[in-house]
């Protein structure tokens, strides 16, 4: 007895053909890393031989998804349920925000990986006009009166905090500890600045396209990047006698993860930042590589400055924040003086 | 007593399904969360000098862009109207640029030109990108459509026999304007003035370039709800933002109220 097509069916089927592709493009895992801003490029690179190494060892294609934006609005993505399978970040703070607030990873994620899971690290320099006409080799040149000094805004910005945290902590190094004084310097530092962009690229685009300024206090990376733009025969980079080890760390998102079964390919990305080949693509993007061969691989040399860091001058980020940057607290208080 | 027209339920059904999805939702879990802190919570933050600051600038330098663009909105539309101007219908489009640009672009290029060397900040005696000024100007710019675009359709459907009327029975020009012309636009100049005003409150690409962001001179209220949201405080942003959200509700109705009576006053109710 011949049956007439059922009509459902033959639509079931239709639904199942158009899927399929999809389906099949599923089955190939992929990997979200959400990131802070001036990684970009670096990542960019990183995945892609990421990809090429993984396929070599298990035969499999995996595709790696970027997000790159402010720190802090980005660990609120993750927080607010963005599917990052890793996070990248510009400080612990923020991280520690996705144990604390939304319980996605183990509070003590920052012992899970070598280094204070930080695979590279960077400092804080100066930017200055060619020629260095106003001067400046130093923290204490930047309080001069009448110079202009351009730097993001610490309370809108996780970079800019680390910036900030330099110019406290050079200040400590050099008045023999005394917070009275390093109160003082940090004062007048922002006192001389006209402009409090509200994240780093924001700063460094015052600085170079607006012509804003006699010196931009920024990252290494950015720096170097600034140096290699079309402009680059505008700037050079002043190195201070001491600044800041800025440690941007990384982390597994246990729970997410757990959810979409993509806990040894997270492990493996983050893991592969380590090897010789990441720490040398680090390198090249002017990020300071912990591995010394990747360092001299890189064909350039990183400036010798002496560095501190956040747990041995602040005790810590969380430390850190409630001195300086909760509300009310040691950034406020000298704000309210402008 | 008006008699109910075809279909009043499913209308009345859409607009409130419509209404609050849109607004009503977002607004509800605005006002809850901000319902979760404590009155002593929310007095120390209205008392922050800062946010006072902020409130202050904010409302102040959006009540003049809105002032200037009600008096220049509405010259603008009069002219766009009544005389026939070569390129009037590029004229015309260009009144919308600043709805379709994005406001980090206007914010930007606004800071260029003003800037202490920029191509019209070098020429001016006073400094404006950087300063308060800045925040107006960018307001200003923010705010032009609305009073031109509810001024324009208002006086297209003003016939200029009416002001001709007033001439042939010896009224001056001024007379014309004020006693003939003004009273029909009252209505639509306070829409615009209000919408003009509302959208100042609330701008935050635009101003965040051009105003320096420093703290008690030139930071907005927006700004601060960012830096909140930054420390993972959302109750202080969402006190904040329901402050800025009772501000812009009174100003809304009052100014609302002012059209009521000028409605009734033109003798249209």
């Amino acid at each position: 007895m011949p049956t007439r097509p059922n009509p459902l069916r033959r639509i079931l089927l239709g639904c199942l053909l158009a899927l399929g592709p999809t389906l099949l493009q599923a089955a190939q895992p992929t990997l979200l890393n959400v990131s802070y801003d001036p990684t970009r490029e670096f990542y960019q690179d990183f995945n892609a031989t990421f990809a090429r190494n993984w396929k070599a060892r298990t035969g499999q294609d995996v595709t790696i998804n970027q997000s790159n934006g402010g720190s802090g609005k980005q660990a609120r993505a993750v927080l607010d349920g963005l599917q990052a399978d890793v996070v990248t970040l510009a400080l612990a703070y923020d991280i520690d925000a996705l144990a604390e607030k939304g319980h996605l990873l183990p509070a003590d994620w920052q012992k899970r990986l070598p280094h204070n899971s930080t695979p590279c690290t960077s400092t804080v320099l100066f930017l200055v006009r060619k020629g260095n006409p106003k001067g400046i080799h130093d923290w204490p040149d930047l309080i001069k009166p009448g110079l202009q000094v351009i730097v993001p805004n610490p309370k809108t910005s996780g970079g800019a905090r680390w910036n900030y945290l330099a110019a406290y902590g050079a200040a400590l190094k050099q008045n023999g500890g005394d917070p009275a004084k390093a109160k003082a310097y940090i004062t007048a530092f922002y006192h001389n600045v006209p402009v409090l962009d509200s994240g780093a690229r924001g700063s460094t685009t015052t600085f170079i396209e607006r012509g804003l300024g006699d010196v931009l206090v920024t990252w290494e990376s950015e720096a170097y990047l600034a140096l290699n733009g079309p402009m680059r025969d505008k700037f050079e980079i002043v190195v201070p006698s001491v600044s800041i080890l800025a440690e941007p760390p990384v982390a597994v998102v246990d729970k997410v993860v757990q959810r979409r079964g993509s806990a040894a390919l997270a492990k493996a990305y983050l893991d592969y930042l380590y090897s010789d080949e990441g720490q040398w693509l680090a390198a090249k993007h002017h990020f300071r590589p912990w591995n010394e061969k990747a360092l001299a691989a890189a064909g350039h040399p990183f400036p010798k400055v002496k560095l501190f860091t956040v747990d041995e001058l602040f005790g810590g980020w969380s430390k850190a924040h409630a001195t300086h940057f909760a509300d009310g607290a040691l950034f406020d208080q000298i704000s309210a003086g402008h | 007593m008006a008699r109910k027209l075809p279909g009043f339920r499913l209308s009345l059904g859409l607009t409130m399904v419509w209404l609050g999805l849109l607004v009503l939702l977002p607004l509800a879990a605005l006002v809850l969360k901000a319902a979760s802190a404590t009155p002593a919570q929310i007095w120390a933050v209205l008392c922050n000098p800062r946010v006072l600051a902020a409130l202050r600038l904010s409302l102040l330098a959006s009540l003049a862009a809105a002032s200037v663009n009600l008096v220049f909105g509405t010259l603008l539309a009069w002219v766009l109207v009544r005389y026939r101007l070569p390129g009037g219908g590029l004229l015309d489009a260009l009144v919308d640029l600043p709805f379709a640009l994005p406001t980090a672009v206007a914010g930007i290029a606004l800071t260029k030109i003003y800037m202490p060397d920029g191509w019209l900040g070098r020429f001016l005696p006073f400094k404006v990108a950087f300063t308060p000024v800045g925040v107006f100007v960018a307001l200003v710019f923010i705010g032009l459509p609305f009073v031109v675009r509810t001024v324009q359709p208002v006086l297209l459907e003003l016939p200029p026999e009416e002001e001709e009327a007033a001439a042939c029975l010896g009224a001056s020009r001024a007379m014309t304007l004020f006693r003939v012309v003004l009273p029909h636009l009252r209505p639509a100049l306070c829409t615009g003035f209000a919408l003009a005003l509302a959208r100042g409150m609330g701008e935050y690409g635009s101003v965040i370039f051009i105003s320096a962001n420093l703290p008690f001179h030139t930071e907005i209220p927006p700004l601060l709800i960012i830096a909140r949201l930054e420390q993972y405080d959302y109750l202080g942003a969402t006190v904040i933002a329901c402050i800025l959200l009772v501000i812009s509700f009174i100003l809304l109705f009052a100014l609302q109220g002012l059209q009521r009576g000028s409605l009734k006053g033109a003798g249209h109710v």
